[in-house]
């Protein structure tokens, strides 16, 4: 009699930092077939600011979570949740954390698409890198079974980190993956992490940070509150979201905000807006160019241009000649005498 | 088998690498597709993708500082 034994699938979330590989890696440990799957949700850290950032440019691009999923040797899914995940950032049932990251609505989501995916798949359980207690908010152990419930994965979802740390899921109880083989991590001492990926050799790996996304970050945080409260609704698109990542921006009147380039490759980023925003840049010295967000009248134009001249070479001339562009209306050429520094008050900066 | 193109101008990443994983999975094995964007992250990611995928990168450079990608799509099996 032959006895065969069915590979079990998983399907695992990887968002390019540590706990996610580890996590995968300890499933490949058990024999479990691992795909992986990784959200775009427009406020990610990956990929963009590589493109937007000059700067950065002397450290090699990569996306970490397709070269997570190299190190693992895993195929990976690429999934955009631009347009659903609106409803978790506007209106998270759960709240925000301690800036407007809706973490505890996030995983929610992340783990219920993923739960679709394995369905329409055939595969057998979720995998995630979540560890109790790692996180304030959506990693607190009264949050984990939220997750679980609210994703509609209950039982199949396993976290490999902490699941001696949690009641057998079923993966465990029908013994496809061996529960003595899993890890009891807790809190937010990285140190256990580290080591395992020493152990298995990982180096190179994203470093560990505050999370996965600018909604965790308290300055873009800040932009995108002052987004909403000058639209008067909580409504974006991917151009908004996108542009909050670039540049400095300045609102020193309520009906307009300037958003300026801070170099070559936030310049370029910012041209391609062009056509859709009033724009302008010095003509008579190097300098950035400035998109103006809002209506500006004649007089708003001239505080944008002298604004936009102080970002540039020219900033202790006597007078800088800006090219202003209305897409609509043409060209013209307008000369200012450069803001003084302090004249611009911290709070106009967002 | 076909050839196809795919203009993802002016897409940041990961955009691009999404829009060509989902063109992709549309093709059958053997087809030619040609992406090409802007965002020189692609240059990694799209290559990195098409490894891990089961995908063939046929070309990878820049021309006219635009980035081109020429993949040859892999097996149902690896394209699923
Ligand atoms: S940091 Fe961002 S992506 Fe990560 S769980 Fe929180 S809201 Fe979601």
């Amino acid at each position: 009699m032959t006895v065969t034994t069915q590979t079990r699938r998983a399907v695992a979330l990887i968002s390019g930092g540590l706990d996610s590989l580890l996590a995968a890696r300890l499933m490949l440990d058990q024999g479990i077939h691992v795909e992986g799957l990784n959200f775009y949700t427009g406020f990610c850290v990956e990929g963009h600011t590589h493109a937007i950032r000059e700067r950065r440019r002397t450290k090699p691009q990569r996306n970490n979570a397709l070269w997570v999923a190299e190190q693992l040797g895993i195929r990976l899914h690429l999934v955009e949740v631009v347009e659903e995940y609106k409803t978790i950032v506007i209106n998270p049932k759960h709240g925000y954390g301690a800036h407007l990251n809706p973490c505890l609505d996030c995983k929610g989501f992340m783990v219920g698409k993923a739960r679709a995916w394995m369905e329409a798949h055939g595969f057998d359980f979720i995998v995630t890198g979540e560890v109790i207690g790692q996180r304030p908010n959506s990693q607190r152990r009264d949050a984990l079974p939220v997750v679980a419930r609210e994703s509609g994965a209950l039982d199949r979802l396993l976290r490999p980190l902490c699941a001696k740390l949690l009641a057998p899921t079923l993966p465990e109880r029908e013994g496809w993956v061996d529960r003595e083989r899993l890890l009891a991590l807790n809190g937010r001492n990285r140190k256990p992490q580290i080591a395992l990926a020493e152990s298995y050799g990982f180096r190179d790996y994203a470093q560990p940070a505050g999370g996965c996304c600018f909604l965790t970050d308290a300055n873009y945080s800040s932009r995108l509150s002052d987004l909403w409260a000058t639209r008067g609704e909580k409504q974006y698109d991917l151009d908004d979201i996108m542009l909050l990542k670039v540049g400095r921006h300045l609102r020193p009147r309520p009906n307009f905000k300037l958003i300026v380039g801070r170099e070559e490759g936030e310049n370029r980023y910012l041209s391609g807006y062009r056509r859709q925003f009033v724009h302008m840049e010095a003509t008579s010295h190097h300098g950035p160019l400035a998109l103006i967000d809002g209506d500006a009248a004649d007089d708003d134009i001239e505080l944008a241009a002298r604004l936009t001249a102080r970002f540039g070479q020219g900033r202790n001339a006597d007078k800088v000649t800006i090219q202003v562009t209305d897409p609509q209306r043409g060209t013209r050429q307008i000369e200012v005498t450069p803001i003084p520094a302090d004249e611009i008050p911290l709070n106009w900066y967002l | 088998m076909g050839c196809y193109s795919l203009d993802v101008r002016n897409l940041l990443c990961p955009m691009p690498v999404i829009r060509t994983q989902n063109r992709i999975v549309e093709l059958n094995a053997g087809d030619i597709l040609e992406v090409r964007c802007t965002d020189p992250g692609a240059l990694q990611d799209i290559p990195a993708w098409c490894r891990i995928n089961g995908h063939e990168v046929l070309r990878n450079d820049i021309e006219n500082g635009e980035v081109v990608v020429i993949v040859r799509v892999g097996s149902a099996e690896s394209a699923r």
